[in-house]
């Protein structure tokens, strides 16, 4: 083996990721601001997306894989577009964490440090074709997550998450391993095209190991992306987090999660279709009723973002249980136009916070229209959006997820989707009660720090244009996961 | 040529409005009441202008237009333009909407001058006529959809408009929620559209329709019922009514507009404008006129027994849309639109009347407490009569014509019962239409003293719509005349968009076709009804004003059930509301706040899972925590083996 066959340039992006957090790391300590470290980040993070960029133009045509280290890992379109995913929801989260960690006394360098190699964690994710290496880039995005969450050291709530998280993570972190070395010992392998080949010569005789290795794969990642009955952890860890976390990872990790879920499925084991989209059907099912009717009776904005986030990960399965192209891109989207907006909804409730953050109660944001208008019109954007009210971004992701379920025939599926959107419109409209509908307690008006206001005017731009100009990026995620069914 | 014209026009019956929402959202306070004042009518004014230009350039043009800012999503083969159409049926609504909405702007000038939030309140009411515009003329399923979402949302934020008081804002989250269930039919029904015919375009649907569906065919009955269901939700028919009441509670003006004329009717042209699809489906048409008729009937009947003005229109309004809703529910689209575009002038007139005795009476709308009005508000008086002539189907009114229309062609095409159904309601109208005349404005004053005192006119700025609208609830029946008076010129201007389907109508319906002579009876019947029930009216509130506190003894259970709405909203509180509070509560017990713990705690036990090791953990719910997620491994592992 030599160098060249690993075929760097492939991975050059999450070498970039990779390489900017060793140097954030040591800058640490050559600089007494911190604020350059997350504007060396924003750099790397860019010289990353521009990477990314070449990558992809850099082929002829749209059906290509460029492998590196052998088969562990694929630079291809499908792992290309989940680094845009990644990046944005990187970019917008140090840009919205520069002022919060000042304000919180955490202001320590290794934070972005942390923040980038859980970002390359991602990428990796997106990119492994062996399960081996997806195991990998789960522990590296997983571990630095850890440590994130209890990042505040002197708050008891966010060392709690982090203990919590850690300890779950580690629990489902073991199933994932324990169904990983099955899968192995049914099929021999652990490379994802090795397994495409082994299946196709079995015919439909297939050892019970496979099955629960499948299933134990799935336990997996239903608890990354916090699929009930695996998301318990979920609100509590997100609440306990420092806020600027809770909106890397209510993105990063689960976005994560789908990546690799997605090329699993869907290009390792779609002739196990029919056993593994029933599993999933209910499992959706499951997550976006209860987290949107537990929304329901949540009082504090953090938490109620927190059953948010597990409902929509249930809307997204959809499109992975549809399994035809038009629900995976459908998903890609999704992602994206989530970065946006659940990245811009965490960064409002930054703004909206004091040192500490004693107010995230509904009712610290009452009269918030009249206070900061456009912090309030921001996050009415947010919740709309969310909420899927067109025409903004979560709206056409919903539209398409949806449209690519009845295609392929799961009617009941799609109208679960859509009578529990109409469920979900109750809590984020009552945000907006409480931004334009009550009297201001406080007339306090806190500075919005510049950073802050661009990362908060950033996720806007990107929630209403995704919704007024889709075609450019579903055509882009449209060609990006050719890869997954062309093959 | 006509089509430059449009081309040249319809885009600014958008940008107008848009532009007013920038101006005053944006700069609004700075600029001041004067300056809002005249921007936000004015924005709606010069749509008008520009709906004007476009149905010139309809009218001369002799074929739908359809006009394309850009592609806005081009995926495979998913393909919806952000694109606008000018044909009769949407430059007749883009002139409702923006005519009637000029001068409800012009009136809500004077009406809300002394509002601390007028800047707000003008930013909202063009955000609507924007909406709602957008509505009306989007060539696509999608655009339509868009402006049925954002019209909604109006709705919303201006019923809320006085949140300080709980009653606005509770009817705010009422309406938004309860259209919203109509909502999830229209885009569960939009969706079915879309996997049907790969497309959301009108043009496209309309025309693969009739091949690709066979007429009574499952997926046609689905898709229209689906949408329908968004109709019955937007325009307030049984079973999704409940909200319109309620929406009352918004500045007078903004129920005029918006919960009259306009947006309520959105169902009524959303029927009409997809009728192709309807008429693949005889089943779904029936449910479209019978849940017309028998809320047309209901409503009327709970009409007859409130002494809330406003909620009294609010009931009459619930019951014209379901006369309008039997029009194209019979096949009858055109008389239906007829009666839209009618009851769009006569109700709105009647509401502004309405604001303008609040705004006599310092707020109050009791008819109970008023009494001998018509002296000392002449103005208002009169151009209120005006309207309850129209509303009640008095001869040579405009409601006189538009409401016979629907009548006559329900019995053409769809037989008797519908018919008698319908001339009961029109009975009870006309009952409930003079009794709001002659409570408040006839006989002796029963006002505080305090309110008596300074009983005042209404300053110009709100008369002078008033006096127009006056004109135009008389005067708008005659371009729908019957066939032996000339015939109908609506009928006629919309008849490249409805004619084909029509017609099929006419030739089944040829059993029942008896003549002129039928019809001419039918409308002296009409005009009995009518007469018979303003004649009650006078009877029971002027000639013997002791008649109703002793019907209402006499017929005690009846009226309590009529005076409380059937109790309607105690049944859906008992049986919707209150069940999902209760889940949703139930559940944050159980899958939040730890609540787990009891039973985990007993199967922990039960496992002698209690180790030493975790104790450390502060609270147990790591444990319960894991314990979940080992269930459900066990159960999709289970699931796995035992597939």
């Amino acid at each position: 083996m030599n160098i060249s066959s690993l075929n760097l340039t492939a991975i050059a992006p999450q070498i970039i990721i990779i390489i900017t957090a060793l140097v954030v790391l040591l800058a640490e300590l050559f600089t007494g601001r911190k604020s350059l470290l997350a504007y060396l980040s924003l750099l790397g993070i860019i010289v990353a997306a521009i990477a990314s960029w070449y990558i992809w133009n850099g082929t002829e045509q749209r059906l290509f894989a460029v492998p590196m280290f052998q088969t562990m890992a694929v630079a291809d379109g499908y792992s290309l577009f989940l680094n845009l995913v990644f990046l944005v929801t990187a970019a917008l989260s140090v840009l919205a964490s520069i002022n919060y960690l000042v304000r919180e006394r955490i202001n320590h360098g290794e934070y972005y440090a942390l923040l980038l190699l859980a970002t390359g964690g991602m990428m990796l994710m997106g990119s492994a074709t062996d399960l081996m290496t997806v195991f990998l880039a789960l522990e590296i995005l997983s571990i630095s997550l850890y440590v994130l969450a209890g990042f505040n050291r002197a708050d008891l709530k966010s060392g709690e998450s982090a203990l919590k998280y850690f300890l779950l993570g580690a629990f489902a972190s073991g199933f994932l391993l324990y169904g990983i070395a099955l899968i192995y010992g049914a099929t021999g392998t652990t490379n994802l095209a090795a397994i495409v080949d082994f299946l196709k010569g079995t015919g439909p005789m297939r050892g019970t190991y496979l099955f629960i290795g499948l299933g134990l794969l799935l336990v997996g990642f239903s608890f990354k992306i916090a699929l009930v009955p695996f998301h318990m952890w979920t609100p509590d860890v997100y609440e306990g987090a420092p806020t600027s976390v809770t909106a890397f990872m209510s993105v990063g990790a689960k976005a994560a999660g789908f990546a690799a879920l997605g090329r699993l499925l869907l290009y390792a084991f779609p002739t196990l279709l029919g056993d593994w989209v029933w599993a999933l059907a209910v499992l959706s099912v499951l997550t976006m009723t209860l987290g949107n009717l537990t929304a329901l009776a949540q009082t504090n904005v953090k938490r109620m973002l927190a059953y948010s986030s597990i409902a929509h990960a249930g809307y997204i399965l959809i499109g992975l249980i549809a399994a035809n192209e038009a629900g995976m891109a459908g998903v890609l989207f999704y992602l994206l136009a989530y970065a946006f907006m659940n990245v811009g909804a965490f960064a409002v409730v930054i703004a909206v916070g004091r040192e500490g953050e004693p107010n995230l109660e509904l009712s610290d944001y009452a009269g918030l229209g009249s206070r900061q208008p456009l912090l309030a019109a921001a996050m009415a954007v947010f919740m709309f959006s969310l909420a899927g009210v067109p025409p903004l971004a979560g709206f056409f992701g919903k539209l398409y997820i949806f449209s690519a379920a009845v295609q392929a025939g799961f009617v009941a599926l799609a109208i679960i989707g859509v009578l529990n959107s109409v469920v979900s419109a109750f809590f984020y409209l009552r945000v907006i009660v409480y931004m334009y509908m009550q009297k201001p307690i406080v007339e306090a008006r806190p500075v919005l720090a510049p950073p802050l206001a661009l990362a908060i005017a950033l996720a806007v731009l990107g929630t209403i244009g995704l919704g007024l100009l889709p075609t450019p990026f579903l055509t882009l995620a449209q060609q990006s996961i050719a890869m997954l069914f062309g093959a | 040529m006509g089509e430059a014209l449009i081309h040249n026009t319809i885009w600014f019956i958008l940008l107008f409005p848009l532009l007013g929402v920038l101006i005053n959202g944006f700069f609004g306070y700075r600029l001041g009441k004067r300056v809002v004042g005249v921007v936000g009518p004015a924005a709606v004014g010069l749509a008008f202008l520009a709906a004007c230009g476009m149905f010139i350039g309809v009218v001369q043009s002799h074929h739908a237009v359809v006009s394309t800012l850009y592609s806005w999503i081009t995926v495979g083969d998913f393909d919806v333009s952000l694109a606008l159409r000018a044909d009769p049926l949407s430059s007749l609504m883009a002139l409702v909407v923006s005519g009637v909405g000029f001068l409800i702007h012009v009136y809500s000038v004077g009406y809300m001058a002394e509002d601390e939030r007028f800047t707000r309140f003008f930013t909202q009411l063009n955000l609507f006529a924007f909406s709602m515009l957008l509505l009306v003329l989007g060539n696509n399923f999608l655009v339509m959809f868009v402006g049925w979402e954002l019209v909604g949302l109006c709705s919303y934020l201006l019923i809320g408009f006085w949140f300080e008081r709980d009653a606005p804002a509770d009817a705010g989250k009422k309406a938004f929620l309860v259209t919203r269930i109509g909502d999830f039919g229209f885009a569960l029904g939009v969706m079915l559209i879309f996997t049907t015919f790969r497309t959301l375009d009108f043009e496209q649907v309309f025309e693969r329709a009739p091949e690709l569906l066979p007429v009574g065919s499952t997926i046609a009955t689905a898709i229209t019922l689906l949408l329908f269901m968004g109709a019955v939700g937007k325009s307030a028919q049984i079973p999704l009514y409940v909200w319109l009441p309620d929406a009352m509670e918004g500045p007078t003006p903004v129920s005029a507009l918006i919960h009259a004329a306009t947006m309520v009717t959105a169902g009524v042209y959303m029927v009409a404008r997809t009728h192709v699809l309807f008429e693949l489906a005889p089943l779904s048409m029936s449910v479209v006129a019978w849940i017309g008729v028998v809320t047309a009937f209901f409503a009327a009947s709970m009409a007859l027994v409130q002494n809330d003005l406003k909620r009294i229109l609010a009931y009459s309004t619930i019951s014209q849309l379901g006369y309008m809703f039997v029009g194209v529910g019979v096949g009858a689209y055109a008389a239906g639109i007829f009666h839209l575009t009618t009851h769009a002038f006569f109700k709105a007139l009647l509401f502004l009347g309405a604001g303008s005795v609040m705004h006599a009476l310092s707020g109050e709308l009791n008819i109970q407490k008023m009494g001998g009005l018509k002296d000392k508000i002449r103005w208002t008086y009169w151009t209120f009569l005006v309207g309850a002539l129209a509303l009640s189907g008095f001869p040579f009114f405009s409601g006189f014509f538009s409401k016979d229309e629907i009548l006559w062609k329900a019995y053409e095409n769809a037989g008797l019962w519908l018919w008698l159904v319908g001339i009961v309601t029109a009975f009870m109208t006309a009952f409930y239409s003079f009794r709001a005349v002659f409570v408040p404005f006839w006989g002796q004053s029963r006002l505080d003293k305090k309110i008596a005192h300074h009983v005042h006119e209404s300053p110009q700025v709100m008369i002078v719509p008033l006096v127009i609208l006056a004109v135009l609830a008389f005067l708008g029946g005659y371009m729908g005349l019957p066939h032996f008076l000339g015939g109908s010129a609506v009928e006629g201007f919309l008849s490249p968009v409805f004619a084909a389907e029509e017609g099929a109508h006419v030739a089944e319906a040829g059993a029942h076709a008896a003549g002129v002579g039928l019809e001419v009876t039918f409308m002296g019947i009409s005009v009995v009804v009518a007469l018979a029930g303003i004649g009650l009216a006078y009877f029971m509130y002027v000639a013997r004003p002791t008649v109703p506190v002793a019907l209402a003894k006499g017929l005690g259970p009846l009226y309590t059930l009529l005076f409380n709405k059937y109790y309607v909203d105690e049944l859906y509180m008992a049986v919707v509301v209150n069940p999902l509070k209760g889940l949703a509560g139930w559940l944050a017990r159980v899958f939040d706040a730890r609540g787990i713990d009891g039973l985990v705690n007993g199967i922990a036990a039960f496992f002698g899972w209690s180790g030493q090791t975790t104790r450390k953990v502060q609270t147990g719910s790591v444990r319960s925590y894991a314990l979940s997620i080992l269930l459900g491994v066990v159960v999709l592992v289970g699931y796995f083996v035992l597939r």
